[in-house]
């Protein structure tokens, strides 16, 4: 009897792996540990195989599994905890899952499992495609960066295919540092071949033959799973010398942080992966054309190569329908924070704030009022409860003064301290600031100061300007975003406490 | 967790991979710290002349990474998130909690150890901890005071 129960690192933390070994105790068990479907609210999310296909039951807790196997669960039987197919769940049926088409339905180990799914097939097409040509398909896509910027791939792509030289590199990165984001972990726990396959392509398409993916040190499990992962696509000819016989080769290499925010910012990511500290570098040189160990440089974020494998095996046209205006595809938001219903939802851009937060996320877990919704990581802004009608797509968020970001959202009840999360950001900069520009190290610590003076009620009026200047002046005087974003989270959640 | 007791001849072992290559400095910090729990003051010039690097890059380096630690860790290691998703369901009170028992965030003594982690990827199902390696969704005041017992 197979019975799936999640090894993502999320499930565990609330006892899936207690879950496991009570279960794995009954003699007709066939335990898979897969990833997690993403309704987070319902792990330990445990799935068994039946004739009429697979049932959900969750949140299972150890003292659950009694009444479980009373009720024989294996045959999925009926009990409080019985969800059905997940698949036909409001929340996951109205999604458009395509990056995490297998997240949470395969052993994310399998590669049998994989190909079963689709896997390799998008690589399989490009194999028989020129760089120019896959790099076209990308760039037909619309396909975006989603690490933050939202720069387009295909154009990054375009100019390492044209650098000169025959030593180049994709970098993936996987620091995911933002709070609220989790959607790079869970791919990487729950379906490691589909980046596998993505960086591949991209390597096919630049012409490089050396990958790193740079992983937070927080997520031992997606560190470990690639690892096995890139191992057997190794031994299956999927990775290593001559893939599939097609005389290209392209390793993978898995590189771990060392809890630095900032070498998520993709120079200080460089200058860690060669074994400096995590500094900024100045742009230019863009790293597509002097990257690591300066050599033309593929950089993108896990979900941005996790996306490749599809517009190559259905087209670009079919990831193009997607979305509006210039967001095209999915954007996985990630649900968090202070939500009744939180966890990945893969839809196409243009879902409006509300209904993420409200509809699919069921508002708060404490059921207060919403207090605030910070959008896009430490670096986003904060918006009010009367802003959820904004459109969550890169140009509208950007004109609301936010930014979409990774994709994250952190909801807060009515309870929240706006004041507390503004000195938060500052102190988040000072603490992570990599140290280049006085505007961000110094700053930072000045900014933390300042609104401590302003909640002690000292001179509010002078203070509010001075660190009104102090925004101003790391907004221009900083290299990169940390400095010079962080004006916006403090900006935004000022204005929430109408100081 | 455990680790070995220094000995220069195990280190020299462990960082064999890193011999002679300049971008394995921080590969090289991080197999001192997993095999020995902290990177010794012995563990430095050592780094410098496999990596042929100065001592000064190595300390560098050392320095600027916040999960790279110089001293041996001792009892229990809890690492307590303080980012915006956990601050959201009651991180602040979690640290608290630590604090209030005489063991603040950044606080390290025989017994147990704090140190704060900007995010664990877990922030659907926040507060988290992590004590010893196991990671705590939904961190409740029983974790806490099994965390402190
Ligand atoms: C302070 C800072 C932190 C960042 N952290 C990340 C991160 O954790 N993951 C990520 O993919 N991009 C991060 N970025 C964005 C990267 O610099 C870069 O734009 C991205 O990796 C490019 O990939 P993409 O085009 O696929 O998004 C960060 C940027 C800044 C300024
Ligand atoms: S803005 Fe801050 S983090 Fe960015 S380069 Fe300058 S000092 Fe470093």
């Amino acid at each position: 009897m197979r019975i799936y129960i999640p090894a993502d690192s999320s499930a565990r933390s609330v006892g899936a792996d207690q879950v496991a070994a009570r279960i794995s105790e009954l003699p007709y068990a066939e335990i898979v540990r897969n990833g997690s479907r993403g309704l987070a609210w319902l792990e330990p999310l445990l799935e068994v195989e039946t004739e009429q296909g697979r049932i959900a039951y969750g949140p299972v807790r150890v003292s659950d599994i009694d009444s479980l196997i009373s009720a024989d669960f294996a045959h999925g039987g009926p009990h409080p905890l019985r969800l059905g197919n997940i698949e036909e769940h409001a929340w996951f049926a109205a999604q458009d899952r395509v990056t995490f088409a297998r997240v949470g339905l395969i052993d994310p180990l399998s590669l049998d499992d994989f190909r079963a799914h689709g896997g390799y097939a998008g690589l399989s097409k490009a194999l028989a495609l020129s760089g120019e040509e896959i790099v076209a398909e990308v760039t037909a896509s619309g396909l975006r960066g989603r690490g933050g910027a939202g720069f387009p791939a295909g154009i990054k792509w375009r100019t390492v295919l044209g650098a000169a030289g025959s030593e180049k590199y994709v970098a993936c990165n996987a620091d995911e540092g933002d709070s609220g984001t989790f959607a790079d972990r869970m791919l990487m726990e729950g379906d490691p071949f589909t980046l596998i396959e993505g960086m591949t392509i991209a390597a096919l398409a630049v012409g490089a033959t050396q990958g790193v993916i740079y992983v937070r040190s927080e997520y031992p499990a997606a560190i470990s799973t690639l690892r096995a992962a890139i191992a057997t696509a190794n031994l299956n000819g999927w990775l290593g010398d001559d893939i599939q016989g097609s005389g290209r080769s392209f390793d993978i290499e898995v590189r771990s942080g060392a809890g630095a925010y900032i070498c998520g910012e993709e120079t200080s990511m460089l200058e860690s992966l060669e074994g400096k500290r995590g500094q900024v570098r100045a742009k230019p040189p863009l790293p597509a054309l002097k990257g690591l160990y300066g050599k033309p440089t593929v950089i993108n974020n896990v979900l941005t190569l996790a996306s490749v494998p599809m517009v190559l095996a259905d087209g670009a046209a079919a990831y193009q329908a997607r979305g509006v205006e210039r967001s095209r595809g999915t954007q996985v938001f990630q649900l968090a924070g202070n939500i009744k219903h939180g966890g990945i939802l893969e839809l196409p851009f243009g879902v409006p704030l509300r209904q993420l937060v409200e509809g699919f996320g069921g508002g708060t877990r404490s059921g207060r009022p919403i207090g605030a919704v910070q959008v896009g990581g430490p670096l986003g802004a904060y918006f009010g409860a009367d802003q959820l009608d904004l459109i969550t797509d890169y140009e509208a968020m950007l004109a609301a003064g936010g930014m979409l970001g990774h994709g994250g959202i952190v909801v807060f009840d009515d309870t929240v301290d706006h004041l507390q999360q503004a000195r938060f950001a500052m102190e988040f900069c000072a603490i992570e600031s990599c140290g280049k520009c006085t505007p961000c190290r110094i700053g930072s610590t000045r900014g933390v100061e300042t609104i401590d003076k302003i909640i002690a009620g000292q001179d509010v009026d002078t203070n509010r300007v001075l660190l009104d200047d102090l925004c101003e002046l790391m907004t221009d005087g900083s290299l990169c975003a940390l400095g010079g974003l962080t004006p916006l989270p403090v900006r935004s959640a000022l204005k929430l406490a109408g100081v | 967790m455990t680790f070995d007791a220094w000995s220069e001849e195990l280190a020299a072992a462990v960082l064999e991979p890193c011999q002679g290559d300049e971008t394995m400095v921080l590969v090289a910090l991080q197999t001192l710290q997993e095999r020995f729990g902290f990177v010794p003051a012995e563990g430095v010039p050592l780094v410098a002349r496999l990596c042929n690097v100065s001592r000064a890059d190595v300390h560098g380096v050392l320095s600027f990474y916040h999960e790279l630690r110089t001293s041996p860790p001792a009892g229990r290691m809890v690492r307590v998130c303080r980012a915006e998703a956990c601050q959201a369901v009651g991180a602040r009170d979690i640290e608290r909690a630590f604090a209030d028992a005489g063991h603040p965030v950044g606080s390290h003594s025989e017994s147990l150890s704090v140190e704060a982690v900007y995010c664990f990827g877990n922030c659907a199902l926040g507060p988290t901890v992590e004590v010893d390696g196991t990671l705590h969704g939904y961190c409740t005041e029983e974790i806490v005071a099994e965390a402190l017992r």
